[in-house]
């Protein structure tokens, strides 16, 4: 049947074309095959043992981590977990990572991570970061791409959910994180329907230090909309960022409705170089927080978690041009700025229609101070002074676009389910092409820098149905490859992919390959329970903790039998890695552990805690198939009662245990 | 990069005893596209541990070995995960072998013999510079025993004398001053 199919459908692709496939009542795969053209799969194609041309980084949304594929092939080449514990890799169970996952509301396992955004130099992708935010307990997280592992992660306070993040600064002097949801600030208990009296909203500017290191620099009070996205000006408008709103309207309860009233909601403009010259001037008010910054070290390997007690506020009453509103229809998503920095393209969801402001038009209205009405002290610039064209009816629902570097935009439509590639300037529509289905984000990489590599653009869908094989009521979201070289956008390959990518990145791949670490210098660890050779291995008391220092080489553990541990003792299996050999891991796992296993990389030292309390004998043993005597690689751990006195011993390889 | 010169280096002066012992011709020329590495044995990322097979290369003297396991084409037995013990005769021990009995060996319709005997000097499992003294044999990758023998600290492998010990990332080489012949089947 599915041969017959096939053949069916092939056949029917040279027979008669696409028209006549896309007409005709033939099952849905025609339909899927049917908008293919000539040889595509040769463009997709990257032989064995060769390299993707791109890294492609997308958000893993509500899995809370990021999945690396290739691009064009659309291989999956990693997971990198960020807000979410992964017990593949020992994130968030072994000792080490905890603290990367510790907010003010205690050890949180899980988030929601939205928005991939590269590091950048002089509006360029530079392959040295990968920021994402989580949306549930407001957090943006820094990834060191030479480890591809989450460096740092900083809580964000007096926020609701951090959705309008992280989006960079042209030189990363910043980025950004803007509340998508109202809350009081501060926080205290009022009624829900007193929204408007009592709700706020903030933005805030995380600084990023030249190795990476992040600090809360300003949080700027607003009125309580929902900040949806944002992107930081480059070029000319350099030195502003621009915020989407909706729920202008202020309401609590059933948004989808009352959320939708008002035409036009706002794209909030901020001049963040004036907000550097406020802070100068002292005009913030530092007020009590309680943050969490995590770090994570690749000398130590050791993540430390630091609760932050102050924060610095801007209130727009007391900054004047500090932010101004442009009146965009109608409840925009993206906002997205063009390679130039001079085009602010506002997605407006409900709205057929795409509004660009022009940053040129923007400043001449603020230095003529032609507003329309104050809002919260805030000037409301006039809608005609800033806009610098409409597309008119390119689509239903657009979400987000994207810049070929050639002078041409690709926005997403969601309603319409559709890829629309236009002209900056002129504003016509020049090209369409159907996802499937139903597309949330796109991506081209470099795309919202100032130099896009426009060979590829990505659609990142929110519904699958019957793309792939079915496998039950939930099916991997699926992303759909197109080239944009040429005038026609051209479909070249469907791919899953993990959790649900609300953004993605892209970058040329030889802007990260020579800075990648194969492994640790076994030299460089300074992990205070390191083993740094079998001769330091030992197992040491200290009232009921005991500390096990332990390694690992092909094939074997030292030491590999373990006895004098109690019932009710808190045994810390410290591993450390001797290989130092690229891509030979050792993994630990022992009997009854009530978190997870280790995965230690070459030079590394890794902790797991476990409680024994039954007695008895215990087998451990590495998981992760190391080499042709990986089965051999195991150990045993002798657990006596509590009111016992048999002495600490360890050994390996002698028959009688060392004491 | 240091290795790859001396990888061609030995390419050079033994590689062709395989290429030319047809025609029968000497010193050819050979250029970088003919050290066609496959598979994991090409993989050098400059910074991880040597593995066994680097550490042969490395070594000036073992260029015979090499030259051996190249022509039995089991250089990526030696790089394998491991962990591998391997015994290395020196180029004195392959020179002590009768006259002829290596350029036999190395003739393209002998590479069956010549990986057998290379087989017969590695196996299976980690036995480092201690370990091997606590044992009487170790079974090798042909399925052949040898005898391990320790009298007065010093380790003999089928008659073959241990002279030193290096670790690899893959497991350990054991310098040895005879070419160990597994038996006849």
């Amino acid at each position: 049947m599915k041969n017959l199919k096939s053949v069916l459908s092939f056949s029917m692709l040279i027979a008669f074309g696409l028209l006549i496939a896309a007409s005709c009542n033939a099952p849905s795969a025609n339909t899927r095959s049917g908008v293919l053209s000539g040889d595509v799969a040769s463009q997709v194609y990257v032989a064995p043992g060769e390299y993707d041309e791109f890294y492609a980084f997308m958000s893993g949304g509500f899995s809370g981590q990021i999945g690396v594929h290739g691009l064009p092939s659309g291989r999956l080449l990693r997971i990198i977990p960020v807000f979410s514990v992964d017990p593949e890799k020992g994130y968030g169970f072994n000792e080490e990572t905890k603290p990367m996952l510790n907010t003010s509301h205690g050890f949180i396992p899980w988030d929601d991570a939205h928005h991939p955004e590269l590091s950048q130099t002089n509006g360029v992708t530079d392959g040295r970061w990968i920021f994402i935010n989580g949306n549930n307990t407001p957090r943006v997280a820094r990834i060191d791409l030479t480890t591809f592992e989450t460096a740092e992660i900083m809580e964000i306070p007096n926020s609701g959910g951090n959705h309008s993040s992280p989006f960079t600064t042209e030189n990363t002097e910043y980025i950004v994180a803007g509340t998508r949801f109202g809350v009081p600030y501060p926080q205290q208990d009022v009624a829900i329907n007193s929204y408007a009296e009592n709700f706020s909203g903030m933005l805030t500017y995380i600084s990023v230090a030249d190795d990476g290191d992040m600090d809360i620099a300003f949080q700027i009070l607003l009125p309580a909309f929902d900040y949806d996205l944002a992107h930081s000006g480059k070029g000319k408008s350099h030195g502003w960022t621009f915020f989407t709103t909706y729920n202008t309207e202020l309401k609590s309860t059933l948004l989808e409705v009352n959320a939708s009233q008002n035409d036009k909601d706002y794209i909030a403009a901020v001049n963040w170089k004036k907000a550097e010259e406020y802070i100068k001037q002292g005009k913030f008010k530092e007020v009590p927080a309680n943050y969490a910054n995590n770090e994570y070290s690749d000398e130590t390997h050791m993540a430390t978690s630091t609760m932050k007690k102050t924060v610095r506020i801007l209130t727009p009453e007391d900054c004047p041009g500090l932010i101004y509103f442009l009146p965009t229809p109608k409840s925009p998503h993206g906002v997205d700025v063009d390679p130039t920095g001079e085009y602010i393209v506002g997605n407006g969801k409900l709205s057929a229609d795409l509004t660009v402001h022009s940053f040129t038009k923007m400043l001449k209205a603020i230095e003529n101070e032609s507003y329309e009405k104050m809002e919260a002290g805030i000037p409301v610039l006039k809608f005609e002074d800033v806009v610098a064209g409409v597309v008119p009816e390119a689509g239903l629902g657009p979400l987000h676009t994207e810049f070929d570097g050639r002078g041409n935009a690709y926005t997403s439509f969601f309603i319409s389910s559709e890829v629309v590639k236009w002209k900056l300037g002129t504003w016509e529509v020049l090209d369409r092409a159907p996802s499937f289905y139903s597309i949330g984000h796109l991506m081209i990489p470099g795309g919202d820098s100032r130099e896009p590599e426009g060979k590829y653009l990505v659609a990142l869908n929110k519904i699958t149905k019957d793309r792939y094989l079915p496998t039950g009521p939930e099916l991997c979201h699926s992303a759909q490859l197109y080239d944009i070289s040429g005038d026609k956008i051209k479909l070249l390959l469907d791919f899953p992919t993990m959790g649900e990518p609300h953004y993605a990145q892209g970058i040329s791949a030889d802007r990260i390959v020579p800075k990648v670490k194969k492994f640790f210098a076994l030299e460089d660890n300074q992990h205070p329970f390191r083993a740094m050779g079998e001769k330091e291995t030992r197992v040491e008391r200290s009232g009921n903790n005991v500390h096990v220092y332990m390694t690992t080489i092909r094939s074997h553990f030292s030491p590999d039998n373990i006895e004098g541990v109690k019932v009710g003792d808190k045994v810390y299996f410290h591993v450390t890695n001797l290989e130092q050999d690229w891509d030979v891991p050792h993994g630990f796992a022992v009997m009854g552990a009530n978190n997870g296993e280790l995965l230690i990389m070459p030079g590394q030292t890794e902790t797991l805690l476990w409680h024994p309390k039954k007695i008895g004998v215990y087998p451990f043993y590495c998981t992760d198939f190391c080499s042709a005597l990986h089965q051999e690689m195991q150990g045993y751990i002798r657990v006596s009662p509590s009111n016992s006195n048999i002495d600490l011993a360890w050994n390996l390889g002698e028959e009688e245990p060392v004491q | 990069m240091k290795d790859l010169v001396k990888m061609m280096y030995v390419v050079f002066t033994f590689g062709i005893l395989l290429s030319c012992a047809p025609q029968g011709q000497d010193s050819p020329q050979v250029n970088s596209s003919d050290v066609n590495l496959q598979g994991q044995s090409a993989v050098d990322d400059g910074l991880s541990q040597k593995n066994i097979l680097q550490i042969a290369i490395g070594s000036k003297d073992h260029s015979t070995l090499v030259a051996a396991v190249q022509a039995a084409e089991l250089e990526n037995v030696l790089v394998n995960a491991g962990p591998l013990t391997v015994f290395a005769p020196t180029n004195e021990a392959f020179a002590a072998l009768p006259e002829g009995t290596l350029d036999d060996l190395l003739k393209p319709e002998n590479k069956a013999t010549l990986a057998r005997i290379i087989k017969f000097h590695a196996a299976p499992g980690g036995y480092d510079a201690n370990n091997i003294r606590g044992v009487m044999g170790i079974g090798q990758a042909t399925g052949d025993k040898v005898k391990v023998v320790t009298e007065d600290g010093v380790t003999t492998v089928d008659g073959g004398k241990i002279l030193g010990t290096v670790k690899a990332s893959n497991g350990f080489v054991h310098v040895i001053d005879k070419v160990l012949l597994p038996p006849q089947k």
